[in-house]
């Protein structure tokens, strides 16, 4: 039977377009992060820099987030701590309804779209409104976001704008990119001036100093966080660093990363809500902390690295196999490897483990993490986890990929491979069978020929030149 | 070339064939060990060796995997290095048994094993310092360098020094060369249609060099996109590395 996951993907490598923007993107987002770095030792040197500031961070998570806390209440923004998405929700929800607010404008949230609040927010009566011109295109074309920072990579120009002279007919059709952007900002302008909750993600909490740093290039998330009079931020625990000084690098490797950009246009630092005598600024800011499964992550010393990733999005645009499908055929919130890792860990193996089988383990998302997330070794452990029958292991679905036939076939493989009499044996007479094997076999063979076994071993080959055996 | 590696040259080695070249590539092994003769060394295989475990590793059964790979430790008792025609085994050995091993009793010895792995062509460059004399026809090759000799095994540049020894080869390395074939074992079982989509750009790329002939370290990703190039009926010979140095170097009249 064909999994969900296989069904999607062959649909995305049907589609021709979606097959020409995906290359096209990913191939671009390579070449401007490879443009970012002036040296390779630079890199080298900022990662190690990076990476030892986020596992600071996450092996000390429970008390930086204490301390997080303390001074965000100090600064007199307003904490909630959400053990799951449903939680999360109703944060959002019950302040909301104490503003009597009917419309959220909300700039680029990936925590957002972990809980579902849009679909949440409207069986509750309440619009919100992406303001983020990928995510904007994405909520009108009614899917979800296919990746992190590009959530419409798998759209053209020439789609963009049917989509938008659609939706909005009243606009002169145009498919330049400029003109494009400046069509979505008029329309969004007059939600930013009236709405009177606005919503943002966080890139990383300063626990040191109870600040929420925001990075993001068109602006939009500064309109959200200071024009409407209540802003809240939802993010997950693992973004919290320790000092202030840990900014500038993550900062420098986050954008490179992602874009290739030295920096973005804009980064805000948001510390308070606005104080007497200030014109400007929200009068209530709120952090929405949420958990959803992360703390089972920490609790498991290989996989709490996991919880180091810092979003950049870089292992997704270095996947070949993302390359080819596309972020919806993972049918999750985070696709490509960290995504791969991730879902999993928080939904579970039950449900996601296939996401561990579809990567071939090349190594290309460990090579390129800004921190250093051993990628494939925990995809690799992740498969461990799925076939695993002993109790020792918290990861949630664990034992669920467990075969019977497929562990035993693995047994008689491994009984093969430990007697080598038998190995020996059976090799040789394998490739005495060569003749009579079958010849085909699909998954294999449709586009593939059959590869033939060898007449004789290199065991035997070796033997009969006389080579020392030992 | 310092008088150093002169000096410490290698006078015997192992060999570690791996399962895929014993069963269906034994000519790849074959002339792994001529190729090592030619250089003064002398070769020693174990031949109660069977597979490095790196199926069931990258399967999750690790307790398969650990049997396996624990039956080839003690093949290899003398403090020499161990050549192993493949990047992806040699990986697995080099940098995955220590968490293979973690915490089992014989964890020191398993790293110590690893501590000795080499993989081919990064052998033949570094350690012995080889000297090729191409006797073939001009001809040009496509050089795939595999994941695993790229990255943990950090190998790539060598197949390219190798073949700088052949004046009449001209190597060439397609587009995109950083991206994976799509084979990944299991993988090309478990997920064919991404695997097919990643293997036939692979052809794709290797095609437009408008190269004779492929050669690569690894025999995993050559099964893969020879196999491929075949049921397309493109004629591009494949050969690994060493297939391919050992008749290169041979004289076509004696």
């Amino acid at each position: 039977m064909t999994s969900e996951f296989r069904r999607n993907a062959t649909s995305a490598l049907q589609q021709d377009d979606v097959q020409t923007n995906l290359n096209r993107v990913v191939h671009k987002l390579r070449e401007h992060r490879q443009a970012a770095w002036i040296a390779a030792d630079e890199w080298r040197q900022l990662r190690r820099h990076c990476q030892a500031i986020r596992e600071n961070a996450v092996r000390k998570l429970p008390q930086l987030l204490e301390q997080l806390e303390t001074n965000l209440i100090r600064n007199g923004i307003q904490v909630h701590w959400a053990e799951t998405a449903e939680q999360a929700n109703h944060v959002v929800l019950s302040i909301m309804q104490r503003h009597d607010a009917k419309l959220i404008i909300k700039g680029k949230s990936m925590v957002s779209e972990e809980i579902a609040l849009n679909h949440f927010l409207m069986q509750h009566g309440i619009q919100a409104l992406e303001t983020d011109l990928g995510e904007f295109i994405i909520q009108l074309a009614g899917e979800k976001p296919a990746h992190i920072i590009v959530p419409a990579l798998h759209k053209n120009r020439r789609q963009i704008a049917e989509l938008l002279h659609r939706h909005f007919p009243g606009y002169a059709y145009t498919e330049d990119v400029d003109e494009l952007a400046q069509l979505a900002r008029k329309i969004l302008r007059d939600h930013f001036q009236f709405a009177r909750v606005g919503l943002t993600g966080v890139n990383f909490m300063i626990a040191e100093s109870g600040t929420l740093c925001l990075v993001e290039n068109e602006g939009n998330g500064r309109m959200c966080s200071t024009i409407p009079p209540v802003h809240i931020a939802v993010t997950g625990i693992e973004k919290v660093v320790e000092k202030l000084s840990d900014i500038p690098p993550l900062l420098s490797i986050l954008t490179r990363s992602a874009t290739g950009q030295p920096i973005t246009t804009y980064f805000n630092m948001i510390s308070a809500p606005r104080q007497p005598g200030e014109k400007d600024g929200p009068r209530e800011v709120h952090v929405v902390l949420l958990d959803n499964g992360r703390s089972t992550s920490y609790r498991d010393r290989e996989l709490a690295a996991t919880l180091r990733c810092i979003r950049c999005a870089a292992c997704i645009n270095h996947c070949p196999v993302y390359q080819h499908i596309g972020g919806h055929a993972y049918g999750t919130v985070i696709p490509g490897p960290i995504g791969s890792i991730l879902e999993p860990q928080q939904r579970g193996l039950d449900r996601y483990g296939e996401l561990t089988q579809a990567s071939t383990l090349c190594g290309a998302c460990t090579e390129v993490c800004p921190v250093g997330i051993p990628i494939a070794d925990i995809l690799n452990r992740l498969r461990w986890d799925a076939t695993r029958q002993d109790a020792d292991c918290s990861t949630p679905g664990a034992g669920s990929g467990y075969i019977p036939a497929q562990t035993a076939l693995w047994k008689l493989w491994a009984w093969q491979c430990t007697h080598p009499g038998a190995y020996r044996l059976s090799t040789r007479l394998a490739t005495r069978l060569r003749v009579v094997l079958p010849g085909y076999f699909d998954a294999w063979t449709n586009v593939r020929t059959m590869p033939k076994l060898a007449k004789t071993t290199l065991h035997e080959r070796l033997k009969a030149l006389g080579i020392d055996h030992e | 070339m310092s008088e150093k590696t002169a000096t410490s040259k290698p006078d015997t080695v192992y060999l570690f064939g791996t399962c895929l070249i014993d069963l269906l590539y034994p000519q790849a092994g074959v002339a792994t060990v001529k190729l090592l003769q030619h250089a003064g060394v002398r070769i020693i295989y174990p031949q109660a060796q069977t597979c490095c475990g790196q199926p069931a590793w990258n399967s999750g059964y690790r307790e398969q995997a650990l049997a396996v790979a624990r039956a080839q430790l003690e093949l290899f008792p003398k403090p020499i290095p161990i050549i192993v025609p493949s990047a992806s085994c040699a990986r697995m050995m080099k940098f995955q048994y220590a968490r293979l091993f973690a915490g089992q009793p014989d964890e020191a010895e398993a790293r110590k094993v690893a501590s000795r792995v080499y993989e081919l062509s990064g052998f033949l460059v570094d350690e012995l310092n080889i000297q090729l004399h191409d006797s073939g026809a001009p001809l040009r090759v496509a050089v795939h360098t595999s994941c695993s000799a790229r990255r943990e095994m950090a190998v790539a540049n060598k197949i390219p020094e190798l073949l700088k020894h052949l004046h009449n080869v001209d190597a060439v390395e397609p587009q995109h060369a950083e991206e994976c074939c799509g084979f990944g074992g299991t993988f090309a079982i478990k997920q064919p249609e991404i695997s097919a989509a990643m293997v036939l750009e692979k052809c794709r790329h290797i095609c437009a060099t408008g190269a004779q002939q492929l050669v690569s370290q690894d025999y995993g990703c050559l099964m893969n996109i020879g196999s491929a190039l075949e049921k397309q009926g493109v004629a591009l010979a494949h050969q690994h590395i060493a297939e391919f140095l050992w008749e290169r170097i041979q004289d076509r009249d004696p």
